[in-house]
């Protein structure tokens, strides 16, 4: 068999594509070079290789003609390697003496002269000839998978995920930064299109991963370090002193009661600090675990040292609470991970020109969700810092979004949480409402109905952006609660000044501050805005490059509920898809020493950047363990002699490609 | 192969580039701006690694000998590699290439290094399209031909003899 594979007998394949890559490359004349290249037996053309009778050919052609080499000329190996080399296997061909060569997104789609896309297609196919003939048999090493997952981020889309692993009778580790978990969607009201109350809908789902059993729920914690790979990652989650017992705390509340800040003081973030709340507190009644948590920046005790502690009093004999309590490290095995770490709204003070943090009565729409919540600071009343009830409300569009100082990206949720805002606040307070727009967008289900439903509603809609925003002037005093607005009305084509009591921004939603980190962290890329990057757009929306990492929600991008909730099942299925499975395959691209050749120089020991390469004293020589190997090739390209080589990425094959790229055109 | 980089008179100069391009970054973010339908210039050809740490500075040197005007290089930016650092191994070997390169008399210009990531298709078009056009006003790069070991004009493989048959469409 050695022999015969000594022996190459290539096959060649060039892709029509439809008219992807016929349109532009001359492909009889491709497969007609190919033929009067080393080694290949055949070179044949065809509409749709990955097409069923395309990979039929390839199978066909490999017992027919005995071809022990199979090049594609076609699109991506990032697309289609699979295919082509399951075809091989099918056939009986080892899949990896198959090669891409990328004639459509390098060579088709990118460049206009046709004749140059000519030479540059036979270069790559030349190229990918030459490699191929150089080819070993390899075998796939297979991993085990932990059967446990990892979701990081307890809002909707990670409570998701976790009650649908859970429920498939899968353990969960469910890590959430806040003292609860819930997200944004518990800070809500209403939720579009429909008016579900937000709470009466995601509540009963928090509750769920309370009583799952399957779930173990971490929150007021930060995974802090991931090491491993899919099927077996090692996580570090840092968890914070709440310096209240979860396991003895009943959740009785008593403590906040009898804390010695007779009132609220300090604000509250849960409710975009409008409200007010203790240094011992919870961030919202309905927070999961129901267990306060103690701020040690603002609780007497933990600060000071001083304190009457009616506290500790209060929870007596439970002795729940402990001052002492420090921060702790726990670590977890799993084999697979659910990102869903969420967005966070764009913050609009640097546009300085809508007074936000300047005037009283400029909101986000983040802080109105707040206002009309029942829960919230005001107890669902609309009201202005003053106590006072607008009666005119302006709601400001694509704050952030659709902006090429900000954000270019529309995100996608702004026009339908404006119109439901507007719908609210027109509802409870009667008020005139404006809705500022550049195109409102509704493309979801009920959505254009729910569009109808608001302007029948007498609620007033002016396409164009506010341009500049001023207190109202009143006998040549200017009062900073009433605010001018000036609006460039472009369906009147004139310029509007429109008097209001309050201003909502409808602020974009962001990558949050720390996703680059978390990036790193999971080993994922992000797409230009900072989300984090799928592999597919369309047809791997949940995975990412790194095998063992899914994306649930917001933090691929903007998204709504529906849509996240939707995102965090598929993630949850493609979890499962791995661990009900049990094992995966991984490329056999790893490195091995070449015993005779290495000279024990130990240069490549401390580049492997997973400490895979030992040196063995008693033969003096370098030893991968290619368990641990994730077949970068560094150590490769830095061995001196060459004794360091990479399987599928060999000196000789990336030579050989070289060679077969320039030797011909 | 001195003819195939020299341009014939008239003839405008269109170099040859040999790109070797990370899987994960600057390979993807090339499929992306193929996607896209970017168009840039087709001087350009591209060799993938798994990473840009796999980059042999000889592998380099054998694109120039066998007749490119320049390599490009891609890797993920600094922090982002898929392999935690290859990419700045990489760095550290191009640098010092770039530096021995000049050395024997070839522009260092010839050799570029850029960190593209797997959403920056327009980079990689933009990157391409310079180095391109620094490339031409480099002008060929014109290096005695150096014998091959085993003195063979193309390769030590044989020609089976490709038969006609395979013509369908």
């Amino acid at each position: 068999m050695m022999s015969e594979e000594n022996q190459p007998r290539i096959g060649v394949y060039v892709c029509h594509c439809g008219s992807n890559i016929a349109g532009v490359i001359d492909v009889g004349e491709l497969a007609a070079f190919a033929r009067g290249l080393p080694g290949v037996v055949l070179a044949r053309h065809y509409k749709y290789m990955c097409s069923d009778p395309g990979q039929e050919l390839v199978k066909q052609d490999i017992a027919q003609h005995r071809l022990n080499r199979i090049v594609v000329a076609a699109c991506s190996p990032l697309l289609h390697e699979k295919t082509f080399r399951r075809a091989a296997e099918d056939a009986g061909l080892n899949p990896f003496l198959v090669q891409m060569a990328n004639i459509r997104e390098h060579v088709a789609w990118v460049t206009e002269d046709k004749k140059l896309a000519d030479a540059k297609a036979k270069a790559q196919l030349a190229a990918a000839v030459r490699r191929v003939a150089g080819h070993e048999s390899l075998q796939r090493k297979s991993v085990p998978i932990t059967a446990r997952v990892l979701v990081v981020g307890g809002g909707i889309a990670g409570i998701q995920a976790a009650l649908t692993l859970a429920d498939a009778g899968k353990e969960v580790i469910l890590v959430e930064r806040e003292p609860t978990i819930g997200g944004h969607m518990a800070m809500f009201d209403k939720t579009f299109p429909t008016l579900d109350c937000a709470a009466c809908i995601l509540t009963p789902k928090m509750t769920a991963v309370k009583e799952q059993p399957k779930i173990k729920l971490l929150t007021y914690s930060e995974v802090e370090a991931v090491e491993g790979s899919v099927g077996s990652y090692h996580v570090k989650v840092h968890r914070r002193a709440r310096y209240v017992k979860e396991d003895l705390c009943v959740g009785c509340m008593q403590c906040i009661e009898e804390c010695v800040f007779k009132s609220a003081k300090i604000p509250n973030a849960f409710d975009q600090g409008l409200g007010m709340r203790k240094p011992i507190y919870i961030p919202f009644p309905q927070a999961v675990p129901p267990i306060p948590v103690i701020d040690r920046e603002t609780c007497l005790k933990l600060k000071t040292g001083k304190c009457k502690q009616t506290c500790l009093e209060a929870c007596g004999e439970r002795g729940a609470l402990d001052f002492e309590q420090k921060d702790w490290m726990e670590e977890y095995d799993v084999g697979v991970i659910v990102v869903a770490t969420g967005f966070q709204a764009f913050d609009p003070t640097p546009m300085t020109y809508y007074g936000y943090g300047r005037y009283p009565n400029v909101y986000t729409s983040l802080e109105v969700e707040r206002l009309l919540n029942a829960a919230g600071p005001t107890e669902g009343k609309v009201l202005l810092r003053d106590g006072s009830t607008p009666k005119t409300v302006g709601i400001v569009h694509c704050i952030g979004s659709r902006d090429r100082n900000y954000h270019p990206y529309c995100s996608r949720v702004c026009c339908m949480y404006s119109l439901k805002l507007a719908h609210l606040i027109h509802e409870k307070t009667g008020a005139e409402t404006y809705n500022f727009y550049i195109d409102i967008r509704a493309p979801g289900k009920a959505f254009e109905e729910f569009y109808e439903r608001t302007q029948k509603e007498g609620l007033n809609f002016v396409r164009g952006r506010v341009g500049d925003v001023e207190p109202v002037e009143q006998n040549g005093n200017q009062d900073p609660r009433r605010l001018m607005l000036r609006v460039d009305d472009t369906l009147e084509g004139k310029i509007r000044m429109i008097p209001v009591d309050m201003l909502v921004l409808s602020v974009a939603l962001e990558p949050r501050d720390g996703a680059a980190e978390v990036r790193r962290m999971f080993n994922m890329s992000c797409s230009s805005e900072g989300f984090f990057l799928e592999k597919h757009p369309k047809l791997a929306p949940v995975n990412t490059a790194n095998d063992g990492v899914l994306l649930a929600g917001a933090c691929q991008g903007p998204k709504d509920i529906p849509d996240t909730v939707a995102q965090a099942d598929a993630a949850a299925a493609q979890a499962l898809v791995l661990v009900d499975r049990g094992e995966i395959d991984l490329e056999p691209n790893t490195a091995w020493i070449d015993e005779e050749v290495c000279s024990g120089c130990k240069t490549c020991i401390p580049l492997c950047p997973y400490k895979a390469i030992r040196r063995d004293e008693t033969k003096g020589i370098a030893v991968i363990d290619e368990a641990l190997c994730k077949g970068c090739g560094t150590c490769v390209a830095s061995c001196p002699s060459g004794a360091a080589q990479q399987h599928l990425f060999t000196d000789d094959q990336v030579y050989d490609e070289i060679e077969g790229i320039m030797a011909y055109v | 192969m001195s003819d195939a980089t020299s341009s014939p008179s008239g003839e405008p100069f269109e170099p040859r580039i040999v790109a070797f391009f990370c899987n994960w970054c600057t390979y993807t973010a090339s499929d992306l701006a193929g996607t896209s339908r970017m168009k840039y210039a087709a001087n350009v050809r591209v060799i993938r690694l798994m990473c840009s740490g796999r980059l042999d500075p000889q592998f380099v040197v054998a694109a120039l000998r066998r007749g490119a005007d320049g390599v490009l290089v891609g890797g993920c930016h600094p922090g982002d590699c898929h392999y935690q650092e290859g990419n700045y191994k990489c760095l550290r070997r191009m640098e010092l290439l770039r530096r021995m390169v000049g050395q024997m008399g070839i522009e260092p210009e010839r050799l570029r290094l850029e960190w593209i990531s797997a959403s920056e298709g327009e980079k990689l078009r933009d990157v391409v399209n310079a180095m391109v056009a620094q490339v031409k006003a480099l002008g060929p790069l014109k290096l005695e031909p150096i014998p091959r070991p085993n003195g063979d004009e193309e390769s030590d493989l044989q020609l089976v003899g490709a038969s006609d048959e395979g013509v369908l469409a």
